[in-house]
């Protein structure tokens, strides 16, 4: 499946904006962006397995809180950070 | 005379040239300012991490080109960038300091902590290659052996009942979060490290890590608040003198106190302030070469605590005699209207001859003096809210 990166997060993936990731769930779908591009899930997942709190995540442009949210094959992935204040 | 002077000129050229690197850290990336043999003019190279929180950036004194910065966002977790080439080029830990995953809903533990961001970096004993101490907010002791690549928590102060009780909780302390800071060592043993914890006191290690005992007698809390325990205790700063490791100083939210080991109860110096400054403050600094050498940056500490320069007139003290007795040194800084606050990792000190005294504000101005403090000027302006400055000499 395509996941969409924003763009703080870019410099982990070579600057693309869309990239491939597989998983069964959104928890899956993150520990494979890891593999592929280490670093990356804990700047978005916190030691906890939380989702940090400026980081959403949209499936078919649906928000989703769960990480044991179920994926497939198709589905697409929008990372976004929800930056406020100066 | 010619033969005198022929013979001063091979002396000079023979000796190793000294300059000083200061790198700062801001709530919007990190600066590099590399100064010219005499300190009088800066080179500028930055910014790194445009956009970063940087909360402090280090060189290792020990191989004199890696540097560790502490970074987050406003969006994304905190990390570790590592640098061994003089900042050309990054690249992240591993493993950045994170607290153990805690199973959710396990009766018998408290919910897992998340490290917000990392606060304080210092390299290891001379002796240990590799080692670096990393503070935290919340409070969190992290050690790293290969250099900053990945880092471990030390259970003896992060998991122990004792210390998470005396942590409070993480709406106590400073305003974003409270944090671990002021991590030391002793430069006669390794394994003998203080680190202080605002809240949470002092304290002190002899075996490593592996256990600690509190070092807080004398140290006063705010009115009211029963001193004997351990969460009411603000340390801003602490440091130990390299010339004497027997002596500590510390800045703390009740004043300017010194430590003389093996005693164990702190002195509060600061009473010897004026009055009308007072000694409250957020950085000390100690001088390399003689103990009885200090300087603070009072703050104002009264009625609602605005913690800005008293009177809008900023001005650095020191003592010459271990806190004895205070003289003002301003000559170049605002004689009026400047209503600055100096963070706690915001001011320090090279290790010339004269020392040289840097410090940042959070208005984005960093400071020296090339003569002990008695002649100020700037180097530079309109830089983000300064949180760290730190000086280290670069031997060509």
């Amino acid at each position: 499946m395509q996941v969409l990166i924003p763009t703080p997060l870019r410099s982990y993936t070579n600057e693309q904006r869309l990239v491939e990731a597989d998983g069964a769930t959104l928890a899956e779908m993150l520990m494979d962006l890891e593999r592929r591009y280490p670093g990356i899930r804990f700047r978005m997942i916190n030691e906890q397995d939380r989702m940090r709190p400026h980081i959403r995540f949209f499936v078919n442009r649906d928000q989703v809180f769960d990480l044991a949210h179920a994926l497939r094959p198709g589905d697409e992935i929008f990372i976004v950070q929800a930056l406020s204040g100066g | 005379m010619i033969r005198t002077a022929r013979k001063k000129v091979t002396r000079t050229a023979a000796r190793p040239k000294a300059r000083v690197l200061v790198l700062v850290g801001t709530r919007k990336g990190a600066w590099l300012y590399h100064g010219d043999p005499a300190r009088r003019t800066w080179r500028v190279d930055g910014p790194h991490f445009l956009g970063h929180i940087v909360n402090h950036v280090m060189l290792d004194p020990r191989d004199g080109r890696t540097l560790l910065a502490a970074a987050k966002t406003g969006h994304l977790g905190p990390t570790v960038f590592r640098s061994t080439d003089m900042g050309r080029h990054w690249k992240e830990a591993a493993r950045p300091p994170a607290f153990p995953k805690v199973v959710e809903g396990a009766p018998s533990k408290p919910r897992g902590r998340v490290v917000d961001h990392t606060f304080w970096l210092t390299p290891g004993h001379p002796s240990e290659a590799d080692v670096w101490y990393a503070g935290t907010a919340p409070q969190g002791l992290f050690r790293s052996e290969d250099g900053g690549v990945t880092w471990a928590p030390l259970a003896s102060v992060n998991e122990d009942p004792r210390y998470r009780e005396w942590m409070g909780s993480e709406q106590d302390g400073t305003p974003d979060g409270p944090k671990l800071h002021s991590i030391l060592i002793d430069p006669r043993d390794p394994s003998h490290l203080y680190f202080a914890m605002s809240s949470g006191g002092v304290h002190e290690s002899r075996d490593g890590g592996q256990t600690w005992a509190t070092l807080i007698k004398g140290m006063q809390v705010v009115e009211g608040f029963d001193p004997a325990v351990l969460t009411f205790h603000d340390p801003h700063c602490v440091r130990l003198c390299p010339s004497n490791p027997d002596r500590l100083y510390q800045q703390n939210h009740c004043g300017i106190y010194r430590l003389d080991r093996p005693g164990d109860e702190w002195e509060r110096v600061g009473r010897k302030m004026p009055k009308r400054v007072g000694d409250v403050g957020f950085p000390m600094v100690v001088h390399p070469r003689d103990a009885d050498r200090l300087w603070v940056f009072p703050m104002d500490g009264t009625s609602v605590w605005p913690r800005t320069s008293p009177d809008g007139l900023p001005a650095v003290y020191t003592s010459r005699n271990g806190g004895k007795t205070w003289q003002r040194l301003a000559d170049g800084l605002p004689q009026q209207q400047a209503w600055w606050t100096v963070k706690r990792q915001a001011m320090t000190a090279d290790a010339q001859d004269p020392v040289g005294i840097y410090f940042g504000t959070t208005s984005g101005e960093l400071w020296t003096s090339r003569d002990e403090g008695h002649r100020w000027g700037r180097i530079a302006q309109h830089l983000p809210e300064i949180y760290a400055v730190e000086a280290a000499t670069l031997v060509e």
